[in-house]
């Protein structure tokens, strides 16, 4: 990355701003995101109240950057386990290919084709509601489309002249897949990344959306707010738009790699 | 260059969304009150009828809230709270209470064009009670000995002991009888009939012509399913809808001079954070009451709904005249020193985190929940509120009660005061929270032998103090019902059930 | 040929995946019909009448395979909440959701193809003005790509809807029966589906043309003095198309998916909302044969996008039955 493209600066920056907001919001809000006022209720956005107030008079500032906090350690959480499950799947059955691989394969078809809320909805159903039943529910969701990136990056460097040298020299298999692959297929893996998390947000505040995600997320205030565009408009733009830069900061950076890498993207 | 222009326009087109909207302007509805020259109204209501059609067998109450406009039993009930005779004329009771003998009225018709005979009372009643090899659809009929025909106009109905709750349940619906198809094409007595279903959309109901009694105004009542509460907004400001109940004030604010009236009434629920009585820590009656003492109910009301609702302190609302008492309201006043001093006597000094179980599809409840949490963190205790389908709710709650507390609201199914407090004696199979208090299934017997009235009415109430007293639940409210109707629309009457008579409702001219 | 019926097959052999997958989800779903249909009036006892009348107490492969052979004589069994045929009531809403799902397809195709042609227009010449409207451009088209569809739903609605009112939203849906007013009033949530699927799609289609017009037998036709628009549709959008027909076909697939959430928002009466109705109510005879629907169409899209790259270009065909 000697020639950093000008997307993944601005989508780092953008970012990073939007982390350091996060993470503050962590230790300290402007308010008490759950304090509660009825004298202050729908207010509209001013000096005060940056984002208005919602319909308990909370701060919608406030609760959005802790919102955000909790979107974010979902989707994070969600595409570092969906990503790691993803690769160890893809990684065997694209280099070992077989029977196991065909019949995991049509799995994965299976799985793709099923609608993915409906599949949120069902582990949701079965782990119970809760933070960590999302992330893992999602994970479980999003982990067939990481196995399929990475099989098919293993299958199609599975007979390159550098693997079969390794191979002759004597090296183990798990050395081969993790050591001599692995950051060969990280072009590959470094874009599905990206995507994984922006889908991962997307997904959970779909299931915000519908009732079944995790209280406090973005996706949750948003459906919240939805009830009350039409009073308070300026709640949903608020946690919709918040929802909308996240992903356009990643998506960015997502650009600016592949632009980055030169060659096929230009 | 013209992706240039179309991202262009695109953005000029969000950037007017963010100031239109601040502003909020739009026009007055357009679509009017076109339903004024035929007599047909549109009703929304929030959920589908999803459910059984036929009168036995449904269970939700939105469509037992619609379909209560089709259906009568041998009496029905008034707004007022009272009985009056339906498909029976008159009625005599015997002196021991166990023989209820019915004169039915003449010239009753089913929608199908058919005389209501004892036969079809008979054949109601019994597939009610379970009789005919069929499972007990009405619990309440499981004392029914026997039902009989007597004469072409007379039915007798045998109880193996006297009720004094028994004609309440008598409101069940009279069908004819053999007809198979009232699952999906339901034929009652009532002023309207039932004329179309469309899945997720709509359910028709038409006048009926040959109704016994006062004939409904309208002709046509569409009820129209609109899940998504902003959605129903859309549809009020727009004009699509005339009536529309069980709105929140924030949506009722969004409606303001749109050509509606709002009428209020309560919600007839009794909604309270029922906690589980057999489990750590609310197996402790003072860890009960502490909550109980967190909570300032004046403050939800306020935070909710602009203090629209009524507080309550038991589980009775206040449409129950007789039985309701006001003095259990405050009976706990929010006093965050004796919550903290009770939980420290219960062994709790520092408090304890619980998790509070509400079905995602009850916004009230939601929000009713999460002031609670708030109210909580004054005496150290910590409420995660766990959002779960109304399906988990009725399965892991209420059928398998695996919880700690739960938000919900309970209503009465009929116009008892059994139907609310028997819940709670503790072998009954709908104690959900595993209330066991033998003083109370004490009380609850005396109630089964008691036949004079005002002693009932009595003993109800101390069953009443006994749920405040040993804080069986944190009772919040009967929540506000707010009603839009469009301005020359009148006549809509609130009943102290769950329904909505559209029989009475009218356009004036 | 061969290619083709190991295509169906697989097909068919996915689709029956799905379908024990579908049934499996719905045993490990907490509550089920009976509790669902008998609310707070359920005792175990009626709960126990109830799963015997609606046969869920047989056990779970006798289930899967009654309800495997209903499917293939066409019986798809009765709702248990409407209690009336699957068949009626999933036909009832298909053409809701099918003529969603076509429209906003109809709307990527339409607004995608073009402007991912514009797009290339200039590409690679010099100038701060060029440079500048690239990453305008870029940056809007990320923007865009960034919204959540049901956010655009609730922006469209409501700015088409209550600020506009060219349309009624929450007013009752048309029927196919007006088929004018039917398809303006889906118009609305196609655009909010299409929207984001736009964005994607010229990426994509941009990158790939690019990667073409940096080969070596397209810098040969410019250098001979062919026309550039010239080379550019003749040539190098052929040799694009595979993976863009490929890049589509997923598309068609995710337009359906998209709907299932935006019907919701738009309160159109499709598969999607009786698809999320049915699996509140654990409804799963409906639920069952609407997974296996749009399961079909996802795979078949699939398919189909595999045939025709290889259709037009053959050498796809050694690759045995791909991805």
């Amino acid at each position: 990355m000697k020639h950093m493209s000008p997307y993944f600066k601005a989508g780092v920056l953008l970012t990073a701003v939007l982390l350091v907001l996060i993470i503050i919001g962590q230790f300290w809000t402007p308010y008490d995101p759950e304090a509660m006022s009825s004298a202050e209720k729908l207010q509209a956005p001013s000096a005060a109240h940056w984002m208005g107030t919602d319909n308990f008079g909370r701060d919608i500032f406030s609760r959005v950057i802790r919102g955000a906090g909790t979107t974010l350690g979902i989707a994070l959480a969600t595409v570092i386990l969906s990503c790691t499950a993803g690769t160890v799947i893809g990684a065997l059955t694209g280099y070992f290919g077989g029977r196991v691989d065909a019949i995991l394969m049509r799995f994965n078809d299976a799985l793709t084709a099923f609608p993915s809320i409906l599949l949120g909805l069902v582990f949701v159903s079965v782990l119970g509601g809760g933070t960590w039943n999302v992330i893992l529910a999602l994970s479980i969701v999003f982990t067939p489309s990481f196995a399929r990136v990475t099989r098919s990056a293993y299958a199609s460097v599975r007979d390159a002249n550098y693997i079969k040298s390794a191979r002759l020299m004597g090296a183990g298999k798990v050395r081969i897949l993790t050591i001599h692959i692995l950051p060969n297929i990280m072009q590959v893996l470094l874009p599905a990344l990206t995507i994984g998390f922006n889908n991962a947000v997307l997904a959970e505040a779909s299931m915000s959306y519908l009732g079944i995600g995790s209280m406090g997320s973005l996706g949750y205030i948003l459906s919240d707010a939805q009830s009350m565009l039409y009073s308070a408009p300026w709640y949903a733009l608020c946690a919709g738009g918040t929802i909308v830069l996240m992903i356009f900061g990643v998506g960015l950076m997502g650009e600016g790699l592949q632009r980055g890498e030169g060659g096929r993207y230009a | 260059m013209k992706k240039r222009i179309l991202a262009f326009l695109l953005s000029v087109a969000l950037l007017g969304i963010t100031l239109c909207g601040c502003g909020g302007t739009t026009g007055p509805g357009t679509s009017g009150s076109a339903g004024a020259k035929d007599g047909s109204v549109v009703v929304a209501i929030a959920q589908d009828l999803d459910d059984s059609l036929d009168p036995h067998r449904m269970v939700a109450a939105g469509t037992k809230e619609v379909l209560f406009n089709v259906f009568e039993g041998l009496v029905k009930p008034t707004p007022d709270g009272e009985l009056i005779p339906a498909v029976a004329a008159s009625h005599t009771i015997s002196e021991d209470g166990t023989v209820y003998t019915f004169t039915l009225r003449e010239g009753v018709k089913f929608h199908n064009g058919e005389t209501v005979t004892a036969d079809d009372v008979v054949y109601s009643i019994e597939r009610c009670a379970g009789i005919r090899g069929g499972e007990l659809l009405v619990e309440a009929f499981s004392i029914i000995k026997s039902v009989e025909k007597k004469d072409e106009k007379t039915v007798a109905i045998t109880l193996t002991a006297a009720d004094g709750d028994f004609l309440s349940y008598l409101t069940a619906a009279i069908i004819p009888e053999g007809y198979e198809q009232q699952e999906t094409a339901p034929i009652g007595t009532g002023p309207f009939r039932f004329a179309s279903r469309t899945p997720q959309e709509s359910v028709v109901l038409e006048k009926f012509e040959e109704y016994w009694g006062t004939p409904a105004y309208l002709n046509k009542v569409t009820v129209r399913i609109i899940e998504n509460g902003d959605a129903l907004v859309l549809a009020l400001q727009s004009g699509s809808v005339d009536i529309c109940a069980n709105l929140t004030t924030t949506q009722i604010a969004q409606i303001q001079g749109k050509g509606y009236n709002v009428v209020e009434s309560t919600m007839n629920l009794v909604q309270a954070l029922y906690l589980n009585n057999a489990e750590k820590p609310f197996d402790d009656e003072r860890v009960r009451q502490a909550l109980c003492y967190a909570v300032d109910k004046q403050t939800v009301l306020d935070l909710m709904a602009d203090g629209h609702g009524t507080a309550i302190g038991s589980s009775m609302y206040p449409t129950f005249g007789k039985y309701f008492m006001e003095e259990l309201t405050d009976h706990y006043t929010q006093n965050v020193e004796k919550a903290r001093e009770l939980l420290t006597q219960a062994g709790y000094p520092h408090g304890f985190t619980f998790t509070i179980k509400v079905p995602s599809n009850h916004q009230p409840h939601i929000d009713t929940a999460e002031v609670l949490k708030e109210q909580f963190k004054a005496i150290g205790v910590t409420a995660e509120i766990q959002l779960i389908t109304w399906e988990s709710w009725l399965s892991d709650v209420y059928v398998g009660r695996q919880f700690q507390g739960t938000v919900v609201g309970v209503d009465a199914g009929n116009m008892t005061a059994r139907a609310l407090l028997e819940r709670f004696t503790s072998t009954y199979s709908k104690n959900f929270i595993n209330y066991n208090n033998p003083a109370y299934d004490q009380l609850f017997a005396q109630v089964l032998e008691e036949r004079d009235d005002a002693r009932r009415t009595d003993l109800y109430k101390q069953m009443q103090r006994q749920l405040t007293e040993t804080a069986a639940n944190v009772y919040i409210q009967d929540l506000a019902n707010l009603v839009a109707i469009r301005e020359n629309l009148t006549g809509y009457e609130f009943y102290p059930m769950y329904v909505m008579d559209m029989s009475t409702v009218r356009y004036v001219d | 040929m061969r290619y083709a019926v190991r295509k169906v097959l697989t097909l068919l052999m996915t689709m029956l995946i799905v379908s024990f997958l579908a049934f499996l989800a719905f045993e490990l779903v907490s509550g089920d019909a009976a509790v669902a249909l008998l609310g707070t009036n359920a005792t175990q006892e009626r709960l126990e009448a109830l799963r015997e009348e609606l046969g869920l107490n047989r056990p779970f492969m006798t289930r899967y395979f009654s309800w495997l052979a209903g499917f293939f004589t066409g019986d798809l069994g009765v709702s248990f909440s409407y209690k009336i045929p699957v068949s009626g009531l999933v036909g009832q809403k298909i053409p809701a959701t099918l003529t969603l799902s076509l429209m906003s397809f109809v709307l990527i195709v339409a607004a995608s193809i073009p402007l991912g042609m514009w797009s290339v227009r200039w590409e690679g010449r010099k100038g701060r003005v060029w440079r500048t409207i690239d990453a305008v451009r870029t940056t809007f088209n990320q923007l865009f790509m960034s919204i959540p569809p049901f956010f655009s739903g609730i922006l469209i609605s409501w700015v088409f809807g209550i600020l506009l009112r060219w349309f009624q939203p929450g007013g009752a849906f048309p029927t196919p029966a007006e088929p004018g007013r039917f398809l303006w009033h889906l118009l609305f949530p196609a655009v909010a589906i299409a929207l984001p699927r736009v964005a994607m799609t010229v990426r994509m289609l941009r990158s790939t043309i690019i990667f073409q017009m940096n080969s070596d037998y397209v810098r040969t036709a410019i250098s001979r003095g062919n026309d550039r628009s010239n080379v550019l549709w003749r040539h190098v959008l052929r040799n694009a198309l595979p993976p863009v027909v490929a890049f589509l076909a997923q598309t068609m697939a995710e337009v359906v998916a998209g709907s299932i959430v935006v019907e919701q928002v738009f309160g159109v009466p499709g598969l999607g909302r009786l698809l999320l109705g049915g699996i509140s109510g654990r409804d799963w005879p409906v639920v069952q044969s609407i997974i296996v629907i749009l399961a079909f169409w996802v795979v078949l899209a699939g398919t189909l996008g595999d045939l025709v790259s290889q259709r037009i270009d053959p050498r796809l065909r050694l690759g045995g039955d791909g991805e």
